[in-house]
């Protein structure tokens, strides 16, 4: 059991997040609504509505789209509110639950000054996973003095210290304070700190301090601000609706103009009949007013409705992302979520994924997948012609069960294995000994024949399985003793010496003697180094096995080379007794420790190599190369070192042997870096150097502020791989110009040993150069920061930490989900959204110019064309369920297709559905449509009558006609744009339709006249217009000629310049889906060395300070530390 | 620990699913219908509009083209009582005017009356709201309150009634029409009621209820530019005085545009009228009371028959003539391009 106590109430570990209360809601809510530009202009109109001399509508024409609006918005942000409320109030109750209730492994709060622990000398296994990415188990340990706190829970309330730390920082491998205590002042430093975010393993209970809390913590401060998002289309909009307030302004001048004109020529002798309006004098002062009439009733271009409607649309398109069962994870029970509701359409416009490496791409299981024994190669089976066969869940795996120790969760399928093992082949026997023997894991055994390992690294937990499977059962181990189950058979080998690991000498050798006397040295490392030691009688051997190790490195798998070594007896006591100098040694005892470690690790007599499988993900590499397929560029940002992050690189088809070049940047002085960045660049592009590009002009101008870069194409396929240190220089001022230049030319970068904050930096720096979308996904509190930055950031749901699933937009449980959600859900949204805004603007333009034209025709008198009523209803009743029904249920492909066709993509990254040029052309649709909406109505009613000689073209008959061309007009356009009709958008467009129709004979009817005269003037007028020939024979032209050019022109754009997704339609019928092959390439020679922390824990081992002294089934082994590692591996 | 993981799958047993259902609606696979544009359905959409444009702009020139109407402009023609109502202190001396036209033809059929009037702004805003429907209808309202400013009452009080610039505005000239026969001259019977809409005439407008009209509009007084109070606008047909006067009615629904005609009478097909007018010489004999001169405004009167397709407006059939033309074209040009586009593709497919 672990608990973590706070000596300080925790209350301040919560930030508040809740914006509102019950009785602030309605005020603050419609403040902030009233923010919103949009609203506070409509709020402005309705002002302007309630003076007499201006008001040209009457005043519930704005009021009810407005209060209709603001209660959307309103009921939407309540909730959004609630749900926040709700969310957060689990994460308070899961931070108190998980510091006092003692469970098993502790997600540590708050940064903690480790006080003791139940573990000897006050250690405490943590794992940082979280924070850093590193997968290693690390060691903290408190200073004795408050060591000999203990669990006594009197002596640590009454524990009076004072303790002086530095201001809330944001470097994770730094801390320095004093602790005052009795008088006396003690040293911190890191090693004594439980930061937010670690998980505790392996430890019973632990008691801490807390330093920072809350927004204190060092991972907060890494975790970057909350900024909010908003979506390019948003940003787009809003710069339209100012242009639409431009042309606004403009109409309405020049009917003011025309106005005043008239008002001097004609209205002037006019007033006979209609005297000017009480206080107005003149002619200018007339069309002062007028303009603003004007703006009251043109204020329809810029819709009301539009915002409330995109809010509709992406909440949406929102639930179809909650709702998608392929997006379903059944192992968890974890369906993919759309946290954010506002930034769907940003989905499809993606350009860069930074993606984290461990957790997201990979498991974070390491499996014993292969090995080269002796110049023969086991892993791989085969059938009985001899062909390779893919291994799946049907292959059959190797029986363990002669091995009562074996891990039943330890798979293998290759059985010749198995019958060299049981054979006593001498090397296979000697190999598997080494595994079991060459290593700092430590093993738990509760109850018998339950082994449970406990490995720094879970690359040699995987190692040590394997021997176990294959029944060299590592069991126990003491300080001087490893206890060992050889084919069942229990020996006890005296351990003499630990070469331990690190990240020079990359190799770790044991010294042991065997129960029958003979000396050994074992040793395990990163081929590269070992080949130097080897005896020069393995050649041959040594040939054979670098072929095994280049197959193995091709299939991205991690690798170590095993050797071993008999040690004559003389000289070993010598070694000892001056290794035993060295490590007592003052001064450079490090140094001193490598050189006589070199000095027994030579002439190694090689045995074979070994293969793990970092795991990846499933479906990870035939995500990325679908994705690649959608151009998108992919950044590894990762925590772990350079070889591990290069290997997933290989072995999720990120980096492949085809690539013209990986660039390797590891530079440790700015030069260096800049040096390796521009040669990069010189070789994929020598033109960009030259004064003439376009590019480095364009950098000269504008030298002093940051301007967007445009994409470069460098002459190959690159990938990139940068180190932390190295990322560090190049993201200072001066050199962030060429990274970025350098690595954006790249299909690939890899970035390694990256801190948080670095990684938000990284997406920033693209932000703030590339005119693109960006994307963050990742699972650990580490990717936080970038998750945050990333115009969208993505959680890999259904683990431990809720860190970044708390932090980001969209969470699911795979990061094979991410096509899905990008091909599928963003495209649609994107391609819905920019349908939806196309059609809603040529909608209101075409519905907002007929008065405009009408202006010329009636003295600028700010006559509407329409009924009142049906202005009022216009965008809120006739027109707004058939477009939310495409802009909800509209697909050009289906998901198959969009899928198998990732270039369908490409049009959202480039922005080409909705943009500036689009919108003209939206516009002049618009005023096209406009202008045959009002002149075909006008020439068809001038002057005429009906067949009865009575009256038509009156002022009644007129707006009836012209409203019902237009509502069928834009009702038919609609329907050239939905090319998805399913049952709703059938339902909600011909329901528009007969409720217009409805609505229109109520309204006109006897019964509403004689209730409310004043305000439904139009009786009998639908009865009367609507059943004359020449009226619907006027309808019909207007249909023909605001559709037929539509149709016209977009045919003939598909037949000579067709769009991909044109293409792909037109060609479904002869496109195969192929079949996602396996990718398996052969490659260079790579070393990916598995060993994945940075020092050994043999030192450790050999002081026995880790270790207690009983053990209940292994008769010297010992008993470690409790755990549920395993647990927490999958198994 | 080993409570915790049973109460752990406990929880999951009783917990149901995360699983999102299986619907085709939440699976955005619900049935559709995927339109495309194809070249059959596109050629056959502008063929047949073109075809049908065509046909209908045909039978629509040729329907206007057997109208036959007769337009006299008489604010042009009796210009000396127009230059007498320019000056308003004249409004009270009558002015008659006589003009005479000639019919080549005979105009078969029903015959309408109407008087247009052009540049007159029936469509201003402010002319269009200035008129109180309730008490259109009868009823008791106060039409200082409405739109009816400055036409609502009278300094001392009285409103008006009816109130508001329209029906202060309202056409006041009469028109009669004589056919010279033989030397003797017939007038012409005219019909001045069923000239309007059905729901105008029944529903929009209503008498105040009163056991006689004069009584019903007591306490209020005529437009200011009246010459009789509104219960006196047809004091032979009780069914045609006061706000249900036909003339009132079409006056008062205005207009869509500057220049508009409304019917005036409909010749009564009876005696030597039964077939519609004869050929011959007619006289109008018209009371001159409107003045238009003052805002540049003209008056006609005119004389048409009616077809299906309503009056003589040709608009309708050229418009429908063009459109048809452009469309079949169209038609043509997206076939040469479809032709032209399949012989290449086919000419590489064989490469």
């Amino acid at each position: 059991w672990s608990v973590c106590m706070y000596l300080h109430p925790p209350a301040s570990n919560s930030i508040k997040t809740s914006k509102y209360n019950f009785f602030t809601f309605l005020p603050l809510n419609l403040f902030e609504q009233f923010q919103r530009i949009a609203n506070a202009y409509f709020l402005f109109l309705l002002i302007l509505q309630l003076i007499p001399q201006i008001s040209s509508l009457p005043w519930f024409t704005t009021v009810v789209p407005l209060v209709l609006v603001l209660a959307v918005s309103g009921v939407k942000d309540a909730i959004d509110d609630f749900v926040r409320f709700v969310s957060l109030s689990c994460t308070l109750d899961f931070t108190l639950h998980s510091s006092l209730m003692p469970s098993v492994s502790v997600c540590v709060q708050a940064d903690l000054l480790l006080l003791s622990s139940s573990e000897p000398h006050s250690l405490v296994y943590i794992e940082t996973a979280e924070l850093d990415g590193e997968t290693n188990l690390k060691v903290k340990q408190a200073l004795t003095v408050t060591a000999e706190l203990g669990e006594d829970l009197q002596k640590l309330t009454d524990f009076n210290g004072e303790v002086k730390c530095e201001a809330p920082n944001n470097k994770l491998d730094n801390f320095t304070g004093t602790l005052a205590l009795r008088g006396e002042k003690y040293a911190l430093d890191n090693e004594k700190m439980l930061l937010r975010g670690c998980t505790i393993r392996n430890t019973e209970w632990c008691f801490g301090l807390v330093i920072y809390a809350g927004p204190d913590t060092k991972l907060m401060q890494n975790s970057g601000r909350t900024t909010f998002k908003r979506t390019s289309i948003d940003r787009l909009m809003n710069v339209l609706v100012l242009m639409i307030f431009a042309f606004l302004a403009l109409m309405c001048l020049i009917l003011a103009i025309g106005n005043g004109i008239w008002e001097s020529d004609k209205g002037y002798n006019f007033q006979v009949y209609l005297p000017w309006a009480e206080d107005v004098t003149s002619a200018p002062l007339s069309a002062f007013l007028m303009f603003w009439s004007y703006v009251i009733i043109l204020n329809t271009v810029v819709p009301i409705s539009l915002y409330v409607s995109v809010e509709i649309i992406r909440l949406g398109n929102s639930f179809y992302i909650d709702w998608d069962r392929k997006m379903y994870y059944p192992l968890n029970d974890t369906p993919a979520q759309a946290r954010t509701t506002t930034l769907n359409e940003e989905l499809g416009q993606i350009k860069y994924i930074f993606s984290d490496k461990t957790g997201t791409l990979t498991q974070n299981i390491m499996c014993f997948n292969k090995c080269s024994i002796n110049g023969k190669s086991y892993g791989d089976v085969y059938d009985q012609s001899g062909q390779r066969i893919e291994i799946n869940e049907n292959t059959e795996k190797v029986d363990f069960s002669y091995n009562q120790l074996a891990d039943p969760k330890f798979a293998f399928y290759d059985h010749s294995l198995v019958e060299a093992v049981k054979l006593n082949d001498v090397p296979t026997h000697r190999f598997f000994r080494l595994l079991s023997l060459c290593h700092t894991v430590m093993p738990e055994e509760k109850k018998e024949g339950n082994l449970v390992y406990q490995a720094q690294s879970p690359d040699e937990g995987a190692l040590v399985t394997a021997a176990r499977n294959f029944g060299f059962v590592f069991r126990a181990r003491t300080p001087e003793t490893i206890t060992v189950v050889e084919m069942g058979e229990t020996k006890i080998y005296k351990l003499l010496a630990i070469l331990d690991f690190n990240n020079v000498r990359k190799r770790m050798s044991v010294i042991v003697r065997s129960p029958e006397g003979d000396l050994t040295l074992y040793c395990k490392g990163a081929d590269t180094i070992l080949y130097e030691l080897l005896h020069s009688s393995c050649e041959s051997l040594k040939e054979e096995t670098t072929e095994h190790l280049n197959e193995f490195a091709g299939e991205g798998l991690r690798t170590l080379v095993v050797a071993y070594k008999n040690l004559d007896e003389e000289y070993f006591q010598d070694w000892i007794k001056r290794h035993h100098e060295a490590s007592t040694a003052l001064e450079g005892r490090e140094d001193k420790l490598s050189e006589i470690y070199e000095e027994i690790e030579k002439d190694l007599m090689l045995l074979g190599a070994t293969a793990i499988e970092d795991k990846l993900q499933d479906g990870v590499p035939q995500t990325i190369e679908t994705l690649a397929k959608a151009s998108i560029k992919i950044w590894v940002l990762t925590g772990d070192k350079q070889e591990t992050a290069m290997n997933i690189g290989y072995s999720c088809n990120l980096l492949y042997d085809d690539m013209a070049d990986v660039f390797v940047i590891e530079g440790s002085t700015s030069e260096d870096v800049l040096n390796e960045l521009r040669n990069a660049r010189k070789k994929m592009k020598p033109d960009s150097f030259l004064d003439s590009d376009e590019i480095n002009i364009q950098i000269e101008k504008s030298s002093k502020n940051p301007k967007l870069l445009p994409d470069e194409q460098a002459n190959g396929v690159y990938g990139l791989v940068i180190n932390g240190h190295s990322l560090a220089y190049a993201l200072e001022g001066n050199l962030e110009l060429e990274l970025v230049r350098t690595a954006c030319m790249c299909k690939v970068v890899i970035c390694c040993r990256v801190t948080p904050l670095q990684k938000a930096q990284v997406v920033e720096l693209v932000k703030k150069y590339k005119k693109a979308v960006t994307l963050a996904i990742g699972d650990g509190a580490n990717d936080v920061s970038m998750i945050k930055t990333a115009h969208i950031g993505v959680g890999i749901s259904g683990q431990e930490g809720m860190q970044a699933v708390l932090s980001s937009d969209f969470s699911f449980a795979q990061f094979r989900y991410l096509q899905r959600l990008l091909l599928v859900h963003g495209r649609w949204s994107y391609i819905r959204m920019c349908k939806f805004l196309k059609y809603f603007f040529y909608k209101n333009f075409a519905f907002t110019l007929v008065h405009f034209w009408y202006g010329f025709f009636s003295g600028f008198s700010a006559q509407t064309v329409y009924d009142q009523w049906f202005i009022t209803l216009y965008n809120l009743a006739y027109t707004s369920l058939p477009v939310l029904g495409m802009s909800l249920f509209d697909q050009d492909v289906d998901d198959r297709w969009s899928l198998l066709f990732p270039q369908l993509y490409v049009p959202g990254q480039e922005n080409l559905y909705f943009n500036k040029t689009v919108f003209i052309k939206c516009m002049l649709q618009g005023i096209y449509s406009s202008l045959i909406l009002f002149f075909i109505p006008y020439g068809a009613m001038y002057n005429t009558m009906r067949s009865d000689g009575k009256a038509i073209a009156d002022y009644q008959s007129f707006a009836l006609m012209a409203q019902t061309c237009l509502l069928i007009v834009v009702s038919v356009q609609i329907g050239l744009d939905t090319s998805y009709w399913t049952v709703v958008n059938q339902f909600f467009i011909w329901g528009s339709l007969s409720v217009y129709f409805a609505i229109t004979f109520t309204m006109y009817s006897d019964g509403m006249y004689l209730i409310l005269p004043a305000s439904f003037p139009f009786v009998g007028t639908a009865r009367n217009t609507l059943s004359q020939p020449n009226v619907w024979l006027a309808i019909f032209l207007s249909i023909a000629l605001c559709v037929l050019p539509v149709v016209g022109f977009r045919f003939l754009k598909a037949l000579l310049r067709p769009t991909a997704s044109d293409k792909v339609r037109r060609n479904f019928s002869n496109a195969r889906p192929h079949r996602c092959k396996r990718l398996r390439r052969t490659s260079t020679r790579r070393s990916g060395y598995a060993f994945s922390h940075q020092h050994g824990f043999g030192a450790l081992i050999m002081s026995g300070r880790n270790m207690r002294p009983k053990s209940p089934f292994a008769t010297t082994g010992t008993f470690s530390p409790n755990s549920d590692k395993y647990k927490h591996k999958g198994l | 620990m080993k409570n915790k993981k049973s109460s752990a799958s406990q929880e999951a047993e009783t917990r149901p699913s995360r699983c999102p259902d299986n619907s085709a609606f939440k699976q955005q696979k619900l049935p559709a219908w995927k339109p495309q544009l194809t070249i059959a359905s596109v050629l056959s959409t502008f063929f047949l509009t073109g075809a049908f444009c065509l046909s209908v702009g045909v039978s629509l020139i040729v329907a206007a083209n057997s109208v036959r109407e007769i337009q006299v402009d008489y604010s042009d023609k009796c210009s000396n009582c127009s230059k007498l109502r320019e000056n308003s202190s004249n409004w009270n001396s009558e002015c008659l005017c006589s003009i005479n036209f000639t019919l080549a033809e005979d105009m078969l059929g029903d015959v309408f009356m109407y008087y247009g009037l052009q540049n007159f702004y029936q469509n201003h805003r402010r002319y269009v709201l200035s008129r109180s429907d309730e008490q259109l209808l009868g009823r008791n309202v106060d039409v200082q309150n409405s739109y009816c400013a400055p036409f609502a009452a009278y300094k001392n009080g009285t409103p008006m009634a009816p109130c508001g610039a329209i029906a202060n505005s309202m056409f006041n000239d009469t028109i009669d029409l004589f056919y010279n026969f033989n030397s003797s001259v017939i007038q012409v019977p005219l019909l001045k009621t069923g000239n309007s809409w059905w729901t105008d005439k029944n529903v929009k407008f209503r008498n105040p209820d009163s056991h006689n009209l004069s009584a019903a509009f007591a306490g209020t007084a005529r437009p200011p530019y009246w010459h009789k109070p509104v219960y006196l606008l047809d004091e032979e047909d009780e069914k045609n005085n006061g706000y249900i006067n036909d003339d009132f009615i079409i006056w008062m629904r205005v207009s869509a545009f500057a220049t508009f005609k409304n019917l005036y009478r409909r010749i009564s097909r009876k005696g030597q009228f039964t077939d519609g007018l004869p050929a011959g010489n007619y006289t109008f004999h018209i009371s001159y009371n409107f003045p238009v001169t003052k805002f540049k405004g003209k008056k006609y009167v005119i004389l048409s028959t009616m077809v299906w397709s309503g009056g003589s407006n040709p608009f309708l059939g050229i418009a429908y003539l063009v459109c048809g033309a452009a469309a079949t074209l169209t038609g043509f040009i997206i076939t040469a391009i479809h032709l032209k586009l399949r012989k290449k593709k086919t000419y590489f497919q064989r490469r």
